[in-house]
């Protein structure tokens, strides 16, 4: 016998099931008067700093076809590359600008949208700049625990050949998952990220 | 201040590795939905960037004094039907350090059984004084609290017959993105838990064994509501002080 490691372990997790809506965002589905609005749907105030865009997109099984109840929740700087965090120690984010967002995929169509700005650039561990990009952490029925991946913008393309995240990626024809288009719409600059949990274009999930 | 700059220091480490044999596989065939909802590539290692390592906090603030009470909080002219219980416990790291200003959101079916959600479809009734959601932030010690209606099991579309054991989710908000966690939290001596495919997702029974509260006679509510202790551990860091101060860490 040895001396016991006083550590506990992480409670495991389990999936997020079909009505995680009723506890994340419970006016979204008909439960109103409980909360006055759903936590994460607003991320923008009107003074906050930096480029107004939205991003859309879907959550797509093996067989190609769109979760319909799966739950995203997005993390990301500010326009000055901070984050609206107590444990954010390189300075102070724009106040008017929360970092967080959570949206259901639609229940019809299965579509996500957020509306949210452009984030600067985030120092890797070693200093290096990381490329501009928004955590995105994805749960839903069939979902054992919670996965994690990154958005990267397409018209970053010199920030997104230094990224020392993306140059992790061994198999670079994997790289493109994990990147954007932007198109510009009638209300402002439309980011189109697909998230593929199985099949030729899987996007790269993280283990963080 | 002390204190707090102590914390301030703990606060820089990197977090621990999660233990991906501890936690369900992406694949288990037993609950067929997450047949094809399952990456089947490796995820790709990444030690955590300040991307990771911060999060938002939620202060208590937020909530109204009916969040942590869904007896209370969606009843139109009585109460809910069923048996009135309160969980509480702690929210601790894998240091077994509390973790203050934890956000915790749950949900849950009624007591028949049965979730108000437009896509559910079992037989068993609404009830129109339970919505099933609630939330709360844990104080200095990592304590939470809230009352409730005890939920009733439902047979769910998987195999023809499976059904699920009384169960209230829980979603965790840590200090940092890369502890976010959402599990269950099942009942002391319900034999429904070993039969159940996504309970079984869990390989390792002692897993499953820290997902099931303790009924807890000491903290029931006399006369009102029997008690639950259901403690939650997320995911610890590394003192980075280690090197240069040895006390208080």
């Amino acid at each position: 016998m040895v001396q016991k490691l006083d550590m506990l372990k992480e409670t495991a997790s389990q999936t997020a099931g079909p009505y995680v809506h009723i506890g994340l965002t419970p006016n979204w589905c008909g439960i109103g008067g409980v909360y006055p609005e759903d936590l994460g749907r607003v991320m923008v105030g009107p003074k906050a700093k930096g480029e107004r865009i939205a991003v859309a997109g879907r959550v797509l099984d093996g067989s190609g076809t769109p979760l319909k109840d799966a739950l995203i929740e997005i993390w990301q700087a500010d326009a000055a590359g901070l984050h609206n965090s107590p444990l954010e120690r390189r300075g102070v984010a724009d106040p008017h600008f929360t970092g967080w967002g959570r949206q259901p995929t639609d229940g019809a169509t299965g579509e996500f949208r957020f509306e949210t700005i452009k984030p600067g650039r985030v120092p890797y561990k070693d200093g290096r700049l990381q490329a501009p990009h928004i955590t995105f952490w994805i749960v839903a029925r069939g979902i054992n625990i919670g996965l994690h991946t990154r958005m990267y913008f397409a018209d970053e393309e010199a920030a997104n050949a230094e990224c020392p995240v993306l140059a992790r990626v061994e198999h670079k024809v994997r790289v493109p998952t994990l990147i954007a288009p932007r198109a510009e719409g009638g209300a402002g600059p439309v980011y189109t990220f697909d998230i593929r949990l199985q099949g030729e274009k899987e996007t790269v999930f993280f283990d963080i | 201040m002390a204190d707090r700059d102590t914390n301030a220091i703990r606060d820089m480490g990197s977090f621990y590795q999660r233990d991906r044999a501890w936690h369900p596989p992406a694949f288990t065939p037993q609950y067929k939905t997450s047949v094809l909802r399952s990456p089947q590539h490796a995820l790709l290692s990444l030690e955590g960037t300040v991307s990771e390592m911060t999060g938002p906090r939620f202060g208590h603030g937020l909530l109204g004094p009916l969040d942590n009470d869904l007896i209370r909080n969606f009843a139109k002219d009585s109460e809910p039907i069923g048996q009135r219980i309160v969980v509480h416990g702690r929210v601790l790291d894998e240091n077994a350090r509390p973790v203050s200003g934890a956000l915790l959101e749950f949900w849950q079916a009624n007591a028949g059984g049965r979730y108000r959600h437009k896509k559910e479809a079992y037989l068993a009734p609404l009830d129109p004084n339970f919505g099933g959601c609630g939330r709360t932030v844990t104080d200095d010690d990592g304590r939470y609290w809230f009352r409730t209606i005890k939920p009733g099991a439902y047979p769910w579309p998987n195999g023809v017959n499976d059904w699920r054991p009384a169960h209230i989710h829980f979603s965790i908000f840590g200090h940092a993105f890369t502890q976010r966690l959402i599990t269950q939290m099942y009942f002391e001596g319900d034999p429904m838990i070993w039969q159940c495919p996504i309970v079984s997702t869990i390989p390792d029974r002692a897993a499953v064994e820290q997902l099931i509260a303790a009924l807890d006679r000491n903290n029931t509510l006399p006369m009102d509501a029997l008690a639950y202790k259901f403690d939650i551990v997320l995911r610890g860091r590394r003192s980075t002080a280690f090197e240069n101060r040895m006390e208080g860490n």
